[in-house]
């Protein structure tokens, strides 16, 4: 700040505070709502303040969701959400290092010609080539099941170039010292590259968790057995309902949300670290 | 492209290391994208008995057609629309949050969160607070004289995604225009302010002037971001009613493909989503290019 002006600060604050209330209204509206008693939502008029009947909505949410909507506990969709999230998360983040592994320190035909094919990916996004990409799901037979969820999105351009970047960035001493020491390929991916990249490794694994937790298009298409429903698509089941559950739906939205909010919270350096070099 | 002046030497190893991302690139990207194009010069008859070659006619087709037209031009006002307003809210804040100086990190918390809010999830909760029967803020609307109804009124269901779509992206922008906002040298700041120059006037010939390279990034990500990461957000809500008001592309290809069935026009519309992306995302790398020099 350059000078100090009191009035400014007060306007600044004012304006903050008024940017974060709106921010947070939509999910303090969710909170006040998953607390109300079944009827308390329909009578025309929304409470402002929590109710009394918080526990006994999440708990039945929990244990037994909402078999009306053809949607299974949330204790049951939030572990498939968590599946699909970490097996998205681990397959990419090993596929990638693999890859910008093999680009950066070795010399090969059609080097190029794969960088390139990889870069492509980026182009894809999955909502854009959607029933070609089921129709090849289904032909191997991967519908309902997690490595159907997972493997098709496991492809990751960003998380290629990332390491890429990094990689070049590590001295030629280091590779120098470990050929002169002995060391095989494998030896030195394993104990240099990987112990250097943990804190790239850490920044992505907390956007691409999110980014696989919040998956929802592409669930929705490949699984019908409720076995595999994840929580982000069991919400949207009970909101097509004809009269839906709204305490029910709320508790489910807060359960949703709350794992990858309390990542973000609790990681936040590694978050902001990962979200601005991947856009790079 | 380079490589590091000493290599592993190695035949296979380095194919067997790029195996599994090529294999899965190619199983789920490339041939599913090639499909896309073959199947967008076929047509299937009614019975999906016959397939026939019909060259770029479904192209033509879906330029003919009114409710593609239609879907293109919703889908640039809900782009348009969502970049505005969530750039600008998230500059705004940005802006005053970079003032702070002991307050800045609490402040920072309290407006990254809903980056970790699914698209759909970010529909379900808007969808509920402006629920025409239920919903808080119809209510208030009502006290003031306006019936909102986004199920007969196409332009309040536009506003509604919208709303949803920028509030999640709010967290996004504002982490990279605070981090803009950041690289700009103090000491220009004391200067123009040791000139005289009021805040406003310090904003606009100082600090939105240096922001521009941030600014022209962030907005091609965010009409990426809004032309296809948002159909959790139409899905969750209107599903591109009433009437098309809100059928944006990526929900179209979707639609009719799996609700219509229409396989030859839905590929098509997928080719002409992959050509926008492709310019969109070449757009952006040479717009980083620049970006590093600047």
């Amino acid at each position: 700040m350059v000078e100090n002006r009191p009035w400014a600060n007060f306007f600044a604050h004012t304006v903050l505070i008024i940017g974060v209330a709106l921010v947070i209204f939509p999910v303090y509206i969710a909170l006040v709502a998953s607390t109300q008693a079944p009827g308390d939502l329909l009578r025309g008029t929304m409470p402002l303040l929590p109710g009394s009947h918080g526990i006994e909505n999440y708990k039945l949410m929990w244990q037994s969701g909402v078999s009306t909507a053809n949607s299974p506990p949330a204790a049951k969709m939030l572990w498939n959400s968590f599946v699909m999230a970490m097996a998205i998360t681990v397959g990419k983040l090993s596929i990638s290092l693999l890859s910008a592994f093999a680009i950066v320190y070795f010399r090969f035909r059609f080097r190029m010609f794969f960088f390139w094919l990889i870069f492509v990916t980026l182009m894809l996004p999955v909502e854009v080539r959607i029933i070609p990409t089921f129709q090849v799901v289904a032909d191997l037979k991967m519908l309902n099941s997690f490595a159907g969820l997972s493997i098709p999105l496991i492809a990751s351009a960003t998380a290629t170039f990332l390491f890429r970047q990094f990689f070049m960035t590590i001295p030629e001493e280091m590779l120098e010292a470990a050929r002169v020491d002995g060391a095989g390929p494998l030896k030195f991916f394993k104990d240099i590259l990987l112990p250097l990249s943990v804190t790239n490794i850490a920044a992505l694994f907390v956007i691409m968790f999110i980014y696989g937790w919040n998956q929802y298009l592409w669930p929705l298409l490949i699984t019908t057995d409720p076995n595999y429903t994840t929580i982000v698509m069991g919400i949207q089941r009970m909101t097509a309902e004809e009269n839906p559950q709204w305490h029910l739906v709320m508790a489910a939205v807060v359960m949703a949300a709350l794992p990858p909010v309390l990542v973000i919270l609790f990681m936040q350096r590694l978050f902001v670290k990962g979200l601005t070099e991947t856009e790079k | 492209m380079q490589t590091k002046r000493m290599t592993f030497p190695g035949k296979w190893l380095p194919f067997a290391l790029l195996a599994p991302q090529v294999i899965i690139t190619l199983i789920f990207f490339i041939w599913p994208a090639g499909q896309a194009l073959y199947q967008s010069l076929l047509r299937e008859d009614a019975f999906g008995l016959r397939t026939t070659f019909v060259g770029l006619e479904n192209f033509v087709r879906l330029f003919r057609d009114g409710a593609y037209l239609n879907s293109l031009s919703v889908t640039v006002v809900f782009a348009v629309g969502t970049t505005l307003l969530s750039m600008t809210v998230a500059l705004l804040m940005a802006s005053t949050v970079n003032r702070m100086i002991r307050s800045r990190s609490t402040y920072t918390t309290l407006l990254v969160w809903p980056y970790a809010i699914a698209p759909a999830l970010a529909g379900v909760l808007w969808w509920f607070i402006f629920n025409p029967s239920i919903g808080i803020v119809p209510y208030m609307l009502e006290m003031v004289g306006y019936r909102w109804n986004h199920r007969n009124s196409g332009s309040d269901a536009m506003l509604l995604v919208i709303l949803a779509a920028a509030w999640k992206q709010i967290s996004y922008n504002f982490l990279f225009f605070l981090a803009g906002l950041q690289s700009i040298p103090q000491s220009l700041l004391e200067a123009a302010s040791i000139d005289g120059a009021s805040p406003f006037k310090r904003f606009w010939t100082i600090v939105f002037p240096l922001l521009s390279p941030t600014t022209f990034f962030l907005m091609v990500v965010n009409v990426v971001y809004a032309m296809f990461d948002t159909f959790g957000i139409i899905h969750t809500t209107t599903q591109g009613g009433p009437a098309q008001s809100t059928n944006i592309l990526v929900y179209k290809v979707y639609a009719d493909g799996f609700v219509g069935l229409n396989l030859g026009s839905s590929a098509a519309q997928s080719v002409i989503l992959m050509v926008i992306v492709v310019v969109l995302t070449v757009i952006q790398f040479r717009f980083i290019e620049r970006r590093v020099n600047y």
